[in-house]
């Protein structure tokens, strides 16, 4: 599995990430490395297996639908990089 | 001093031949004198450590004292705490100041435990040597050249060093017993659901657990005995009663059944660690331990599959820094996408980047089943590997890490090389069992750890059995020379 530069570009696009352009072959290479290494994976036949939810085979617990917790938007805010109002302030999305 | 285990700290402050304050002054002493040299800790506390201390001695001196009052620790800085800089070892987060504790983190101050600070970490977990973290690597206290292991570097050299006396750390593939292993220390990662989640910095959701590192099996003890439990704000949290680790430490192990796993001894293995290991596994036989071979043989592909879930957990955990709510946000975004873009992209080092990368091809558009759902199979797979071998034997033991510390940039260039020093760590968090690393001898001067791996909820086996060697040898007692002073 080898990736492409536009492959990295499409990923990164994806995954919401900046890569500078002369790091991309760098990526390309250790990336392919890494799906190299993954395609060990496909060495064992698992069309019979069941795949794992969870090792102790539990499921989600549930509560009551009910409020507990206090609304603190100014103390969760404090470190926002940019408020007003308690609002989060963006660049503008829609001209 | 520092070379004291948490017992006997305990039995000093209860009988007053010092107080929580001169304690803990003495560690913040050490860490002033030495950290410059190892880069162990990314915060100190030491006025709030102090105030803290103030208060236990409070506590010791009208006799309301807890096992753990007015004990030192250091937290890995993983942990959300209310009011110190919560980094994570990343960039993306050296402005944050978290809002709220993690509930390992609450549960240490209802013990009335102080806190020195935070301990340096590989960037959000990832890593095996501490050398992706913001803040530079950790160095290995036992040389300096080498690294200390990770994620849980920090923790595990500052233990070492003696510069706290015991710490948290956090296992995904093996980021407690690997560190712990290099830094010839005792850590636990305990059974998936057995300590609380909540407010540990999310890497890979489905493996990661917290757990304690410290300079023996009673300590890891005495410290589990605080974190784990039921949390109701941990969706993942274990409805169970916990036992009293301390209880069964002493218990015969005469008869013990140890699973010796044939695929942990084959290529790979250093041939130093190799003799060590096969030593530690003689003085259980002549303790009345039997030895068995056994197999794991879907182990081998353990590594591929970590890299398939793993990487997509975090791809997913990770969308959340945004550079709008919270932590590192860019300079003059043009747009939107362009804030999210830069934010992430600078914010984030490039081992981060690989990995959410890979997550998120793997997760893309008709890639999921040859990866993710393969990758649960197999999960499968290599859990009822366990699930067979535990209907044989007790504990199983092995190398935790296949080589000694490696030299710090040996292993930088290509990741996959990192990614095999946990070889024989990451079965065990695939299957969300417990397993330690305990201090067995050295190879050219280098601690060489022994993984000790249980069943389900076993943790008072493997700390009953941790212990039981600790008092046959003298390797967890080792103190690495230059920190000696």
């Amino acid at each position: 599995m080898s990736l492409s530069r536009a492959d990295v570009e499409r990923i990164a696009h994806l995954a919401r990430l900046q890569i500078d352009d002369e790091s991309i072959p760098d990526y390309a290479r250790n990336l392919s490395n890494i799906l190299e290494l993954v395609e060990q994976m496909s060495a064992v036949d698992t069309s019979q297996v069941t795949p794992m939810a969870h090792p102790l085979d539990t499921v989600q617990r549930l509560r009551e639908d009910v409020v507990t917790e206090d609304n603190q938007r100014e103390h969760f805010q404090q470190h926002a990089p940019s408020v007003e109002n308690g609002l989060y302030l963006v660049p503008k999305v829609i001209e | 001093m520092q070379n004291k285990t948490l017992a006997e700290l305990a039995t000093g402050l209860h009988a007053k031949q010092f107080t929580s304050v001169e304690l803990t002054q003495m560690y913040l002493d050490r860490i002033a004198r030495f950290d410059k040299e190892i880069n162990s800790y990314v915060t100190v506390t030491p006025e709030k450590a102090l105030a803290q201390a103030a208060a236990a001695d409070t506590l010791l001196r009208s006799g309301r004292g807890g096992p753990l009052t007015g004990i030192p620790i250091a937290h890995k800085d993983i942990f959300c705490t209310d009011g110190i800089r919560t980094s994570c070892g990343s960039r993306m987060l050296d402005n944050f100041i978290a809002p709220y504790d993690a509930s390992v983190v609450t549960r240490c101050y209802q013990a009335n435990m102080v806190v020195l600070g935070k301990t340096n970490m590989d960037e959000f977990a990832m890593g095996s040597s501490n050398e992706t973290s913001y803040y530079g690597p950790v160095k290995n206290p036992w040389d300096l050249a080498a690294v200390p292991g990770g994620s849980s570097g920090g923790s595990a050299a500052a233990v070492a060093a003696g510069l706290a006396p015991v710490a948290t750390g956090t296992d995904t593939g093996g980021s407690i017993r690997q560190p712990a292993a290099l830094c010839g220390i005792t850590g636990l990662k305990p059974t998936y659901g057995l300590v609380s989640r909540y407010g540990m910095i999310a890497f890979a959701s489905s493996l990661d657990q917290a757990g304690p590192m410290a300079r023996s099996a009673r300590d890891c003890a005495m410290l589990l005995q605080v974190m784990a439990g039921f949390d109701a704000r941990d969706s993942t949290s274990l409805e169970r009663l916990v036992p009293d680790y301390q209880a069964t430490l002493d218990r015969d192990i005469r008869g013990l059944k140890i699973g010796v796993p044939v695929e942990f001894f084959e290529q790979g293995l250093d041939a130093g660690v190799e003799q060590v290991i096969r030593d530690a596994l003689k003085a259980f036989e002549a303790r009345g331990a039997v030895l068995v071979d056994i197999r794991l043989p879907n182990s081998k592909l353990s590594v591929p599959t970590y890299y398939v879930v793993a990487p997509a957990e975090c791809s997913s955990n990770l969308s959340r820094f945004d550079g709008v709510r919270f932590g590192y946000r860019c300079q003059e975004p043009a747009d939107l996408l362009d804030l999210y873009r830069r934010s992430r992209g600078e914010g984030f080092g490039a081992e981060v980047k690989r990995r959410i990368m890979i997550g998120t091809y793997a997760l893309s558009a008709g890639y999921y089943d040859a990866y993710y759902l393969k990758a649960q199979q197999l999960r499968q797979l290599i859990s009822e590997d366990f699930v067979h071998a535990f209907k044989q034997v007790d504990v199983i033991m092995g190398p935790t890490s296949p080589t000694v510390a490696f030299n710090l940039g040996e292993r930088t260039e290509d990741p996959v090389t990192m990614y095999l020093s946990d070889i024989y760590t990451i079965a065990v968090n695939l299957a969300g069992l417990p397993g330690m690393s305990v201090p067995a001898g050295f190879v050219a001067g280098r601690p060489v750890g022994l993984q000790l791996i249980g069943n389900y909820f076993q943790e008072a086996r493997l700390l009953n059995v941790a212990h039981q060697y600790q008092q046959m040898t003298g390797w967890h007692q080792q103190v690495p020379p230059a920190f000696a002073r």
